[in-house]
């Protein structure tokens, strides 16, 4: 039995929303744009929500381990075609939206995730002068990230991809009048370029090899020629890697997002956090089957998710300012994510993915009450104190703590636990990134419970700060979210592993391997894991449990290493030294001053002199004098009588010249 | 005498007075300075055409160059109407006929 889920309402309703008031927001009474802002995103959740129920089954619904076919309202992979879209020779491109497990998890937290954090940012956003041009935004962002979810193939993938890399680029500079924030974004957009540039040449290599850009026939394609493995694959495996780093913020693309937080905090916490950033692991995800046919471009991702995890771990040790800790943290998470897809272990991705965006849109929306109850101070070092004036916010970020630093039974557990299990079982390599997985986690409990002891923590360090608990328009989405991370990770029904959920995604993204893994070692792996968070934790409380002078003593003891984390590894400064002054040199003195000013500017200015000079010229003839107009007629006129009296071709004839005109 | 008056008038007199008809006109439209002397000459040249296309028409016995003369009569007569107009109006803007000083479009 087949219906039709109408998918299209999902990204044309928050379209909707953001063309009501990105047109007539200003005109509008507030109630209204938030009625607007607020029930787009609600009503795409809801037809996101009759969508899952249509597709799966009850019987999934209780256990995705159902046995034999299952019949459904709507079978999946439900594809939702809106007729061609290029028709040129053999290129053959639908406008085209597919709903599968994999995307509709994604929609779900998209929507999900995104409408709570709607409504957070009502209270946020409550003075900002620009409130509706906010909200437009925020609908326009979740336009272009469903499109970007449910795209049937990798053109219209690529569509919502640059679009929320616009939504991305017109929050990050929501207050475009403070320098750093209009920098910020023009950082963000510049870099995802380049990433975008990778993404291009895949889809044109695909086109070129495969002549499709629709995923399945291209995983198809794949399956019928045991032949396709390295050479061409890789090569694209790479350039759509490049893109993913870009969008997902991984080595060495990662260096806008830590700038992007001069956004908003709300959309610090939808975009830079729990979704969009994700678009890259969910575009490898949708690829999988490519990098299924390269090992070499699956070790790359692998590596550089695990390096990027690592990186990011360490300069978020030292971060003072609230947001940035979550910035670097956002980045080291999403490396757990590229190591999870490495690992060729799809469905952990997709899990931490999911767990990842409850428990960091909570961080943030926690970190943007601490803010908005101290008017905008965001250094942890001024913060101090809040437990008691911030109780709600303060209880919800804990929960979000502990989520992220993956003690059992909160949601970050169960997906690290899955992501590291299998990197563990995947040969030597997998030992490596397994141990690199293992000290990132280690310095994800330490900086986070940092972050939570500076905030929460001992006495007010500022005797200026009057904080407040924050309107229930912001703590009814963090209470949310906070049960969403004490429970998001009892999904997958299993000790360790991805379990019921990697089984729900299989279809699309296929068994994991390590499934086959022991159940003992997955207990004795787990253990490690929150053995490890827990000796990040304890250093946490010794360094920063008490007033203490032990994190002086120890930067000082090692005045080397805290100041090349404090300045982020010099990588901003690397890249300055290394791609931007010499583009900006070759751009100033080779096509600034050589091509524009000497080739282009000298050429206008030659041609402008000579018509000048030319004009200066004929300019005398032009005397304004009536009779000598007239006297040039006249002589004209007795020019051509004379031409045609006198016999010219007798007179040419001497010369040996003939005109063959009439008469010979 | 009256072998002279039973003579017709060569055909070469006709064009000859009628060259010099138009060559005054030239001159003087060259030359002149005022206004209405120079619109006078414009009609010289007119006649001394008109006076070559009857000749021709006689000579030929057609009839298209009387035609064409009174077509050139009616035009000489609507331009004399406009152009008269435009003297009178040219007069009393700038209170001189002389042509070298009416040159606003000059550069």
């Amino acid at each position: 039995m087949t219906g039709s889920l109408h998918l299209w309402l999902i990204p044309l309703l928050p379209f909707a929303g953001f063309l009501i008031n990105g047109l007539l927001g200003k005109r509008l009474p507030k109630f209204l744009v938030t009625a607007v802002a607020l029930l787009a995103p609600l009503a795409a959740f809801g037809v996101v929500l009759n969508a899952a129920f249509l597709t799966l089954t009850p019987m999934e619904l209780r256990s995705w381990n159902g046995p034999g076919p299952i019949p459904r309202l709507v079978s999946v992979p439900y594809l939702e075609s809106f007729g061609t879209w290029i028709n040129i020779g053999a290129l053959h491109i639908d406008f085209s939206f597919v709903l599968d497990q994999l995307s509709l998890v994604m929609l779900l937290v998209i929507t999900g995730v995104g409408f709570l954090i709607h409504i957070y940012s009502v209270g946020y956003m409550k003075e900002d002068p620009g409130y509706a041009r906010y909200f437009a935004y925020l609908n326009l962002f979740l336009f272009f990230m469903t499109t970007l979810v449910l795209a049937g193939n990798a053109l219209v993938m690529f569509v919502g991809w640059e679009g929320v890399g616009l939504a991305s680029y017109l929050l990050i500079g929501f207050w475009f009048s403070k320098t750093s924030a209009a920098d910020a974004g023009k950082k963000a957009f510049i870099v995802n370029r380049i990433g975008d540039v990778g993404f291009l040449i895949g889809m044109f290599l695909l086109l070129a090899n495969f002549g499709t850009l629709t995923f399945t026939e291209i995983a198809t394609k794949l399956g019928q020629d045991p032949g396709w493995t390295g050479g061409v694959v890789t090569v694209i495996a790479l350039c759509l890697l490049l893109g993913a780093t870009g969008k997902s913020a991984q080595l060495p693309l990662y260096i806008w997002l830590p700038d992007a937080m001069e956004g908003p905090t709300p959309v610090s916490a939808l975009i830079h956090a729990a979704t969009m950033v994700t678009a890259g692991v969910y575009m490898i995800a949708r690829t999988h089957v490519l990098f299924d046919h390269s090992p070499f471009a699956l070790n790359t991702v692998a590596i550089i998710g695990a390096a990027t995890a690592l990186f990011a771990a360490t300069i978020a040790l030292v971060q003072t300012d609230i947001k940035r800790v979550l910035a670097y943290s956002t980045i080291s998470q999403l490396g757990y994510m590229f190591l999870g897809c490495g690992v060729a272990a799809y469905s952990a991705a997709i899990f931490h993915l999911m767990t990842h965006a409850f428990f960091k849109a909570l961080l943030f929306l926690a970190a943007g009450s601490v803010i908005h109850g101290l008017g905008g101070e965001q250094d942890m070092r001024k913060m101090g104190g809040l437990r008691k004036k911030m109780p709600i916010t303060f209880w919800t970020m804990t929960m979000g703590v502990i989520a992220i630093a993956g003690f059992w039974p909160f949601a970050g557990f169960f997906s690290k636990d899955a992501i590291l299990y299998a990197a563990y079982t995947q040969g030597s390599l997998g030992k490596v990134l397994y141990v690199v997985g293992l000290v990132t986690a280690a310095l994800t409990a330490f900086y986070m419970f940092r972050l939570w002891y500076l905030t929460f923590n001992g006495e007010s360090r500022d005797p200026q700060a009057h904080p407040h608990e924050s309107p229930w328009s912001m703590l009814g989405p963090l209470v949310i979210l906070a049960l969403l991370s004490l429970g998001g990770g009892w999904i997958s029904g299993a000790w360790a592993g991805v379990g019921n959920f990697g089984a729900f995604l299989a279809p699309v993204l296929g068994q994991t391997s390590t499934e086959s893994g022991s159940a003992t070692l997955e207990v004795i792996l787990s253990v490690v894991a929150v053995m490890v968070a827990v000796l990040g934790w304890f250093v946490a409380e010794w360094f920063y449990g008490q007033k203490s002078e032990h994190p002086d003593q120890f930067a000082a003891a090692l005045p080397g290493a805290h100041k090349l984390l404090a300045n982020k590894y010099y990588v901003d400064e690397f890249y300055g030294a290394t791609i931007i002054k010499p583009l900006m040199a070759i751009s100033t003195y080779l096509l600034g001053w050589f091509v524009d000013k000497a080739i282009l500017g000298g050429t206008a200015w030659l041609l402008g002199g000579i018509a000048t000079f030319s004009g200066a010229l004929l300019q005398r003839w032009q005397s304004g004098n009536l009779r000598s107009y007239a006297a040039w007629l006249a002589a004209g006129a007795a020019a051509v009588l004379l031409f045609f009296v006198l016999p010219w071709s007798t007179v040419l004839a001497n010369y040996g010249i003939h005109l063959g005109m009439v008469g010979h | 005498m009256s072998s002279l008056l039973s003579q017709e008038v060569p055909l070469s007199w006709y064009l000859l007075l009628s060259a010099l008809l138009f060559t005054l006109g030239v001159v003087g439209f060259l030359i002149k300075r005022n206004l209405i002397t120079v619109f006078m000459s414009i009609e010289l040249m007119l006649n001394g055409v008109n006076l070559s296309f009857v000749t021709f028409a006689h000579q030929w016995h057609a009839v298209k160059g009387q035609i064409f003369v009174f077509f050139v009569m009616m035009v000489a007569a609507a331009e004399a109407a406009v152009g008269l107009a435009i003297i009178i109006a040219v007069f009393r803007a700038r209170a001189t006929l002389a042509v070298d000083r009416i040159d606003l479009m000059k550069l």
